[in-house]
């Protein structure tokens, strides 16, 4: 006993400030700063891009938490996303105050994704995947059910005040975007670097013993459903600002499965991976676009993009199923992982 | 009344291609423990292959021909090429690889078809009988009957009464033991693979004439009112995705004639989710002999 309680107080020492609790903050500002240097130097289009991509990393960060860290996989963000984004729309149309807006753009998406995680909690695997999938197809419908509100196929346009001073439009939107997706990935960080994360983890990886530890395996769950669905309500309403409109057509079932692939394809459970999914989501659909343009073909157009994630997707889960994030640990780690994993597969 | 009728014998029509569509759901996670969740792609793009010989040819029973065969290869395909060299050791693995396997379909057809919706012609006429003044069926209604019926009985009597289907259930079993005993393993995970898709592509050539024609999304809808119906009837059993099938059809005939079609992926959304949460093992889950 004396042994359990010396443990005991060894654990209780005074907590040093630990290295990781400073690198997320001190990486956030590097970022910034770059970004807002960034934006002075490029062309007009080129910040349109780049506060897409801020936009998308609010996403595919919150996901990627969730599927990564948390073994839920949500076929259904891009839904997610369009409820923020028609709250937004809505919240402009009466009152055009853009920060609250977005503040209440999360607000409903996260009661909404709160909704959706409490019934997934009690789901796994292909179950959930099938809901999730369902709610991505079925809620774009919604607005057909109500046209008098969401005015059906045509959707809405977004009112929006013209940037303060005499910062153009596509700079002000890459420093919108990337406050957001740069305050989301900090606390992320943090959240997963914290109790909440390793509870997360422990839920996937062994929900008997994650519950044997004390760790409420339904409350996780649902949790991490909800801040998933925070990140994911942002990205729409960002996104309904950058459009300046918002319609069914714009949150199509392939945005959903885009996002499932941004965040495999950069690496599960990875913030960095987030980012590469991000980049990938802008940079990809761009270069297809201009590669179409050159050869002319209407059919060519957003068909080739599509084929490409998917053959990518495909490609890395055959080969690298760590994503692209993973290629830089090193090799003893991995088989490590490899021999845990075989492990599992037998029991 | 009469519109109930009409109504109850166009649900219990489509009824019977979710029945089959979810059939081919059922079929292959018996044999693999996957969610096929590219099955409605794949039924899309043999329907493609199977209108583009109709085009051509200008005999619908041979594009019709094309589409099953060309679901049995697609099936076979898939399976060979792509599954099984997924790391099953997480369920999700090989979900995210076929909504890949989605992608690409999807991507492949609007690049070779365009994404327009291409009008699909129906075999028979799809005016209906009158009986005592009471519009019922149509003869492509019994057509519809007729063909899952076929493809119902086929099933049961290849896994019922033949050696090959016994070998196919040994194993999707018991995989070791089989081997041990001189099944095939491997080639019985490809035929059963085939087999499932030939059944989802004849799903997709009986639903798409009542639908609004080709499109490479055309089966979006459809593959989640299978999943329904599968799930209903337990992922596990084949009677049970036939009865989950004709009641996921006469829902959705009933809410969109009385509440308005647009309603109607909304009830399927629910009916999923109470299944989910009530009864997640289905209807007709026998007791847990095994687990995935």
């Amino acid at each position: 006993m004396t042994t359990l309680a010396q443990r005991a107080t060894k654990t209780t020492n005074p907590p040093k400030l630990a290295k990781s609790k400073i690198v997320p903050l001190v990486v956030t500002i590097i970022s910034a700063t770059a970004i807002v240097a960034l934006t002075y130097v490029l062309p007009p289009f080129r910040n349109y891009q780049l506060a897409t991509i801020g936009a998308y990393l609010c996403v595919t960060a919150g996901l990627t938490v969730l599927t990564g860290l948390n073994g839920q996989l949500s076929l259904g963000h891009g839904a997610l996303m369009a409820t923020g984004a028609y709250t937004l729309a809505l919240w402009q149309e009466k009152f055009n105050l853009l920060l609250p807006g977005i503040v209440v753009a999360i607000a409903v998406t996260t009661l909404a994704g709160a909704v959706i995680g409490l019934a997934a909690a009690r789901l796994r695997g292909p179950y959930l995947a099938g809901l999730t999938l369902a709610v991505a197809v079925v809620v774009p419908s919604i607005t057909s059910t109500f046209d008098e509100t969401f005015n059906s196929d045509q959707g809405l346009s977004v009112a929006l005040d013209p940037p303060p001073g005499v910062i153009p439009v596509e700079q002000w939107q890459a420093w919108t975007c990337w406050a957001a997706a740069l305050l989301t990935v900090l606390l992320l960080a943090y959240v997963i670097r914290g109790r909440f994360g390793r509870d997360m983890r422990a839920v996937r990886d062994d929900e008997t013993a994650a519950k044997l530890a004390g760790v409420s395996v339904a409350r996780t769950q649902v949790l991490a459903f909800v801040i998933s669905s925070a990140c994911a309500g942002l990205a729409g309403a960002l996104f309904a600002v950058l459009a300046q409109s918002v319609s069914p057509g714009a949150f199509p079932l392939t945005l959903s499965l885009f996002l499932v692939m941004a965040i495999v394809i950069g690496g599960l459970g990875r913030l960095s991976g987030a980012l590469i999914g991000a980049f990938l989501l802008v940079a990809l659909p761009s270069a297809a676009q201009s590669i179409a343009e050159d050869a002319g073909s209407q059919h060519l157009e957003g068909n080739l993009a599509l084929t490409v994630f998917g053959v990518v997707l495909v490609l890395v889960m055959l080969a690298a199923p760590g994503g692209l994030a993973s290629l830089r640990i090193p090799r003893m780690n991995r088989k490590q992982t490899r021999i845990n994993r075989k492990q599992k597969g037998q029991e | 009344m009469d519109r109930f009728l009409y109504l109850t014998f166009d649900g219990l029509s489509r009824g019977a291609v979710y029945a089959a569509f979810a059939l081919a759901l059922v079929l292959i996670w018996r044999a693999a423990r996957i969610v096929n969740f590219a099955q409605g792609a794949m039924a899309v793009a043999t329907a493609y292959a199977g209108y583009s010989v109709t085009n051509a040819t200008g005999s619908y029973w041979l594009g019709f021909a094309v589409a099953i065969i060309g679901g049995l290869v697609i099936g076979a395909v898939v399976e060979r090429v792509v599954m099984r060299f997924v790391d099953h050791s997480s369920p999700l693995n090989g979900v995210v690889v076929a909504l890949g396997l989605v992608l690409i379909i999807q991507g492949v057809l609007g690049m070779i078809y365009g994404n327009n919706f291409r009008p699909a012609e129906a075999p028979f006429s799809r005016d209906a009988f009158q009986v005592g003044g009471v519009a019922l069926l149509s003869r492509y209604d019994l057509f519809v009957f007729a063909a899952v019926g076929a493809v119902v009985v086929t099933l049961t009597l290849l896994f019922t009464r033949t050696s090959t289907g016994l070998r196919m259930r040994a194993a999707a079993f018991a995989p070791d033991v089989s081997r041990l005993l001189g099944v095939p393993v491997g080639g019985m995970l490809t035929l059963g693979w085939a087999l499932a898709a030939a059944v989802g592509s004849l799903a997709g050539m009986l639903v798409i004439p009542t639908e609004l024609g080709l499109h490479p999304n055309a089966m979006d809808l459809l593959f989640i009112s299978a999943f329904t119906a599968a799930v209903l009837g337990g992922l596990d059993s084949p009677v049970g995705a036939v009865v989950g099938g004709l009641v996921v059809g006469l829902l959705l005939a009933y809410v969109s004639g009385y509440l308005g079609a647009t309603v109607a992926p909304m009830a399927v959304l629910i009916l999923l989710v109470v299944v989910l949460l009530g009864r997640p093992d289905g209807l007709f889950s026998r007791a847990k002999a095994r687990t995935a």
